[in-house]
């Protein structure tokens, strides 16, 4: 038994539908007949392909929001939609910064029930039941829908593999935003990027991560030059990211990015289950850290009791040397 | 000079050096340690107190729920500088999901008409996220979610909002709810002075039935969803440990070497 209908939020990044949505799209086929998306903006058309070939029949697009952040005009304009009968059995969200406005905005709107941070989602008759891992992963815990959809799953990044089903480009079509009332105002008046070298955090075949081990904010170059070594990218426990050593973006872990890179070097960092829970499935991990009872040396295949100190210097000029 | 009225929301949390197990009875948190304010809502809570100062005029008051009549990361938070709490403490609570959380929530806070709502962008311990959002969604207001930083501007905040690519600049009318990033402020140690005053600081319990709501409507009664398993997940096997002699780089080269990376 499947869903007759799922939405999924489309979401796009510099002009790219995300790896995310392309993620929940191969998802939502095995769970539902018919699956649409949803779409904060007035330029699906230039999505319109890579979505249909990921199984998107239909996009609804809401349309110019006039610099209005997204969560308020598109819960209310997917909330009017169910309302008129048109709307999904389910909705399934990224776990990003409006995904989680949208999903959270929606469920009061419908007075449904959000289940966050999903890693699976299977059906069980005509509900739906997510698996959300606590306790730093060492704990799975499903739970189920009670009651009437449409349900509202938040799902991490990565969660599953996105495979194209060779779809014909999706039709595009408006989404009325119903008037906003007293929940309008929050507007964006100026968007500020944040240029990188090298790849992305979370595209990365490489990472290398620093932590509070690295001893102060200036070591973090260690980090960088490792990475830059080795041709990933350079990212670091929340710690160092709360402390202002390097900005939020390098953050992995529960908050911040969930990456799986073929690689993973772990620098510093005792392991928090905030932080195994965004790396952990990296292909291979390594692991320099002085403490032999840190978290970080059970989830490593080579770990290193040492003084990140002495072991990065002297593996950076390695490398540098070949 | 502007009179400025902000409610905080504060999740008192198990300490994460010790976060306890799921209860296999209840399947909820079992929540016989000691809570501990999550450090995340000290920010919100250092954010709130800086932007009272800057108003001249006005203060922070503290909403928080817990189904055990737990206080001890309330105290924290007014040896801080809070004037007051709401603490929403009721047998019936446990259970309830972030939907039931943010109904609840917003009840209280609109006994206080703030300016301003403020909370963490998400708990440590639960991590869910959705709930400041959820509150500005029932008490109708707007919101603006993981903020880097706030400043009022007459009758709307100018915010810095996170982004996956930088950050926004985003305006706001007030009255709203803002949910903070951890960090966007550094949060005081609360003095000795303020640890004593905050003894004597009133703390307004009340149950769900003094918010209006029935025993059905909240806990696991009231919740849309039911926890179905609980499994312990597949765990990584450790692999090889080795001490630096200092010739351990060697070992991580040829790993590097054996992967094919270098």
């Amino acid at each position: 038994m499947t869903l007759s209908k799922i939405w999924v939020l489309a979401e796009a990044e510099d002009g790219e539908v995300s790896s995310t949505t392309l993620e929940l799209l191969t998802k939502a086929r095995d769970l539902a007949d018919t699956v649409e998306c949803v779409y904060a903006g007035d330029d699906a058309d230039d999505l319109a392909e890579a979505l249909g070939e990921y199984g998107c029949e239909t996009v609804h697009q809401t349309g110019d929001l006039d610099g209005a952040l997204v969560g308020v005009p598109t819960a209310a304009a997917i909330a009017a939609a169910v309302d008129d009968g048109d709307g999904p059995d389910a909705f399934l969200c990224g776990t990003s910064y409006d995904g989680r406005d949208i999903a959270a905005r929606l469920s009061v709107k419908l007075d449904r029930t959000v289940i966050t941070n999903v890693v699976d989602i299977e059906l069980d008759g005509d509900s739906l039941v997510g698996t959300e891992p606590v306790f730093g992963g060492a704990t799975n815990v499903k739970t189920k829908f009670a009651g009437e959809g449409p349900y509202i799953v938040l799902v991490r990044p990565k969660s599953f593999a996105a495979e194209p089903s060779d779809g014909d480009e999706a039709d595009v079509e408006d989404l009325d935003v119903p008037d906003l009332g007293s929940s309008a105002g929050a507007t964006v008046t100026e968007r500020h990027v944040e240029e990188s070298d090298g790849p992305k955090l979370d595209e990365a075949a490489l990472v290398v991560s620093g932590g509070r081990g690295l001893g102060e904010s200036e070591k973090f170059e260690m980090v960088e030059s490792l990475a830059k070594a080795l041709g990933g990218a350079a990212g670091a426990s929340r710690a160092i990211v709360d402390a202002g050593w390097v900005p939020y973006s390098y953050q992995v872990g529960q908050t911040g990015k969930v990456v799986k890179p073929d690689v993973y070097i772990a620098c510093g960092i005792s392991g928090a289950t905030q932080h195994l829970v965004g790396m952990k499935g990296s292909k291979h991990i390594i692991a320099i850290n002085k403490d032999d009872q840190a978290p970080i040396f059970g989830v490593a295949d080579l770990g290193i009791v040492g003084d990140v100190h002495k072991v990065m210097p002297q593996l950076i000029e390695a490398l540098e040397n070949r | 000079m502007p009179v400025m009225n902000v409610v905080v929301c504060v999740k008192q949390i198990p300490d994460p050096a010790d976060p306890g197990a799921l209860d296999p009875e209840t399947r909820t948190l079992k929540r016989d340690v000691k809570l501990i304010l999550d450090e995340s809502d000290s920010y919100g809570v250092e954010m709130a107190l800086q932007l009272v100062d800057a108003a001249g005029e006005g203060e922070v008051t503290l909403v928080s729920m817990a189904p055990n009549d737990e206080r001890s990361g309330l105290a924290t938070a007014l040896a801080m500088g809070a004037s007051e709490a709401t603490l929403i403490t009721d047998e019936t609570l446990l259970g309830s999901d972030a939907l039931t959380t943010a109904k609840l929530l917003a009840a209280a806070i609109g006994e206080r008409s703030p300016d301003l709502v403020i909370a963490g962008s998400e708990s440590s311990d639960g991590y869910t996220g959705t709930v400041p959002e959820q509150i500005a969604a029932v008490m109708d207001l707007p919101s603006v979610t993981a903020a880097k930083s706030i400043t009022v501007d007459g009758d709307s905040v100018s915010i810095e909002r996170q982004t996956n690519a930088g950050h926004d600049d985003v305006t706001c009318p007030m009255p709203c709810v803002v949910s903070v990033t951890a960090g966007v402020v550094e949060p005081r140690y609360p003095s000795f002075k303020g640890i004593m005053a905050a003894k004597s600081k009133p703390v307004d319990v009340k149950s769900a039935a003094d918010l209006g709501f029935s025993a059905d409507q909240v806990g696991w009664a009231g919740s849309g969803q039911e926890i179905v398993d609980v499994a312990d997940a597949p765990q990584r096997e450790a692999g090889e440990v080795i001490e630096d002699d200092g010739e351990a780089f060697g070992r991580i080269v040829a790993f590097l070497e054996e992967l094919k990376v270098i």
